[in-house]
């Protein structure tokens, strides 16, 4: 039985979850939009997942636009304020630690005319408030910086920037797509204007989003056609999937006395890991020291090449990742690594553990052990190594 | 009862190799692993259509035989030495006025052993099995390299630089099977690769012009320079000495009311030297960079046959060891074109004795 440590690329389906999800996969098959008995069964289960979802972010269901999943809920919020705001200014502050959902969708915006400051952090992928303030322009319309990094797990000053934006004037999103589960999502707590969220990292399906998006806020549609989700996002609803969504999001943040003590055991999980590992030398972890999320333990070893040792704890039955969702080798290193002023060949040597609610403590000391054996045996032929020359 | 890296490059061959060992496990207890190696960096436009083993098509491709025989799989990323010791290498080969022989340094370099070494650390596997078509024998502790079955196929050429620790870590599936079995073992097994093209270009240079990676990588654009007959006579002018090789006959140019050929590449003075076709061929030539497989030579004077080229025809020759580096080769017939740079390689009936490389005339 392998020990899945990989929760933040993506979680198990909760079992309470599939079961609210199932009547809607069969006798509740509605389209939501239409008329009759079936349609207004489905409209039922998608108003009610809306208003709670809302009832967690202190939002109004109103405010809550359905997504095909975090990134088309990143380019949304990105686009759709860029465009809309386009008359009144073409500059972006985003972070250069952002998810390629935000970084890429910049770079498209980019191309069609628009500014756009990335903000560098320090060591441990923050970004600095102050920094935020000397980057705003007279053009600059909205700022994106996301809630906790995929990579290192570093958590920015959320609700800092939120403040400094709203006395500004100016439009706030964060991507929160990995705090999800652990963190608060009170919109108004945090100030921001605009919110992504992913049900798959909170033990929800995949293929479902949402982007909270506050009244007034001016938003040009991204996807075209039928009147869904109030002419923000065509397309017939994923009524399983939101419904899903909706009841993963409440198991995870309907209790904050729940939510406290899984995070206070995560965290446990995630000290043990860390702590487990310091003993293996030229083993470095990367993030925050405390302003990280509970379940994440990530790392650059020196002189290994990340993915072999992912594949190694593969196979020794640790699901692992490198932090960045590269599956064909690729030999580009991290951009969350870079920016925090990690050289390139060193950040080829990232690895990541993310703990879930299935993890145990026996779990994390085998992944431990695991862990050090692979880096024992890899290391002293990892490619930074001199290759030797056979002689004729 | 082993544990085997299948190296898989998204092609046929690599394919029903990978799914060979994958359905001989069960049998063997062998424990088997698709790898797919990434050896140089996605090209620009045009790439991806290409039949290069190394698009990203070509991952998936892998990725998907790995998953159809059931086997884990991995990409490996080889691209700093693969572009250290065979794409440099292979630049490096023209501008010293030979034809290099990359298969060969990635068989020697890469396939064969960093392959084998990171394979063993990350995944605990002490044997590669590739999709070549050649035979292993082992008799008496020592290991032979042989000619596939298929004589069209075999792939020895560009094999014999493996040693006695590298053959006994190697396997390969295909070496008993003719190209048409494999297709059809492909076909019934409905993989996904089982009509894809053979792919015969070098595959980091996906449009078979070598000049713009020679530019690419070391600068060199080429200046034109003289192209002179066997007397010394300027026959006309070429663009480059570095976009030739020996025995080439396109691109010079020349009309001299009979085929000429490049005779010999002389990067001093970037001048080509042609011939005519009698000119160009040879019964004396000398070897540099010398290897057995058995890890010594069968005696100091031995007869065997030798191959110049893939596919080429194998002539009887005299093979007699010069120094520490070196030997002569005196064939029977006159081969075409000994072309400095690329491999001698000497046979005993089915077995593949070893190798080196041509070196440019004294």
């Amino acid at each position: 039985m392998s020990i899945y440590l990989d929760h933040a690329a993506t979680t198990p389906l909760r079992e309470e979850v599939l079961e609210a999800m199932r009547p809607y996969l069969t006798e509740h098959f509605g389209n939501p939009s239409s008329v009759h008995a079936e349609g207004r069964r489905a409209r039922q289960g998608l108003d009610e997942a809306r208003e709670s979802i809302a009832a967690i972010l202190g939002a109004k269901p109103r405010e809550i636009v359905f997504t095909g999943g975090g990134s088309e809920a990143d380019n949304l919020a990105l686009k759709g304020v860029a465009w809309a705001a386009s008359a009144r200014g073409r500059h972006i502050i985003t972070s250069s630690v952002e998810h390629k959902a935000v970084l890429n969708t910049c770079a498209i915006l980019e191309r069609s005319g628009f500014d756009v400051t990335y903000l560098p952090v320090d060591r441990y992928g923050r970004v600095d408030p102050a920094q935020l303030e000397e980057a705003f322009t007279e053009h600059t319309t909205l700022v994106s910086i996301m809630y906790a990094n995929n990579e290192v797990g570093t958590v920015q000053p959320i609700a800092e920037i939120g403040a400094i934006c709203r006395q500004r004037g100016v439009l706030f999103h964060t991507d929160a797509v990995q705090a999800g589960g652990f963190l608060p999502l009170d919109v108004d707590g945090l100030g921001v204007s605009l919110l992504s969220l992913a049900a798959h990292k909170v033990y929800g399906p995949k293929g479902v989003g949402l982007l909270f998006v506050r009244q007034g806020t001016g938003l040009l549609p991204q996807i075209q056609g039928g009147a869904q989700e109030r002419q923000r996002r065509a397309g017939t609803e994923n009524v399983a999937g939101i419904v899903g969504f909706a009841r993963a999001v409440e198991l995870a943040q309907g209790d904050p006395a729940i939510r406290s003590a899984e995070n206070a055991r995560l965290a446990g999980l995630r000290d043990q890991l860390l702590a487990g590992a310091a003993g293996i030398p030229g083993v470095e972890p990367t993030g925050h020291p405390t302003e990280r999320l509970p379940h994440n333990a990530s790392w650059l070893i020196d002189g290994v090449e990340g993915g072999d040792v992912v594949a190694a704890l593969d196979l020794d039955g640790v699901a692992a990742s490198t932090g960045s969702a590269c599956t064909s080798g690729s030999i580009e290193p991290s951009h969350v690594l870079l920016a925090m002023g990690y050289d390139p060949e060193r950040a080829h040597g990232a690895l990541r553990l993310t703990a879930g609610r299935g993890t145990t403590s026996e779990d994390i000391a085998r992944a431990g052990e695991v862990l050090r054996s692979a880096v024992g045996r890899i290391r002293p032929v990892a490619p930074a190594a001199p290759v030797e020359v056979a002689s004729a | 009862m082993a544990r085997v890296v299948a190296a898989m490059s998204g092609g046929v061959d690599s394919s029903v190799a990978a799914a060979l060992m994958a359905r001989d496990a069960a049998a063997s207890g062998d424990e088997v692993i698709g790898v797919w190696m990434r050896l140089h960096p996605d090209g620009g436009e045009g790439f991806e259509q290409s039949r290069s083993c190394c698009s990203p098509d070509a991952h998936d491709d892998a990725r998907r035989v790995a998953g159809l025989v059931g086997i884990p799989f991995f990409a490996l990323n080889l691209e700093a030495s693969f572009g250290e010791r065979v794409i440099d290498a292979f630049a490096d080969g023209y501008l010293a006025g030979a034809t290099p022989n990359p298969c060969q340094a990635c068989n020697q370099y890469i396939k064969f052993d960093e392959l084998l070494r990171r394979g063993l650390a990350a995944y605990g596997a002490d044997q590669v099995a590739t999709g070549h078509y050649a035979r292993v024998e082992e008799r008496d502790g020592r290991y032979r390299l042989l000619r596939a079955a298929d004589r069209n196929k075999d792939q020895t050429y560009f094999l014999w630089v493996l040693d006695q620790a590298q053959l006994a870590r190697t396997r390969f599936p295909l070496g008993e099977l003719t190209k048409p079995e494999v297709r059809r073992i492909a076909a019934e097994l409905e993989l996904p690769t089982a009509d894809k093209p053979e792919s015969q270009e070098i595959c980091f240079v996906p449009a078979g012009d070598y000049r713009e990676l020679l530019a690419e990588r070391r600068g060199y654009r080429g200046e034109p320079g003289p192209i002179v007959d066997a007397g010394g006579a300027r026959v006309g002018t070429h663009t480059g000495y570095a976009h030739y090789t020996v025995g080439q006959r396109h691109g010079l140019g020349v009309a001299l009311g009979e085929a000429v050929f490049v005779r010999e590449v002389r990067p001093e003075s970037n001048t080509l030297v042609i011939g005519r076709r009698e000119e160009i061929d040879a019964r004396r030539f000398t070897v540099e960079g010398r290897r057995f497989v058995a890890g010594e030579a069968p005696a100091e004077r031995f007869r065997a046959a030798v191959r110049i080229r893939h596919r080429g025809t194998e002539v009887p020759c005299e093979v007699t060891l010069i120094g520490e580096d070196r030997l002569l080769v005196e064939t029977d017939e006159p081969v075409w074109a000994p072309a400095p740079g690329q491999a001698a390689v000497f046979y005993d009936g089915e077995e593949c004795l070893g190798g080196g490389r041509i070196a440019r005339a004294a």
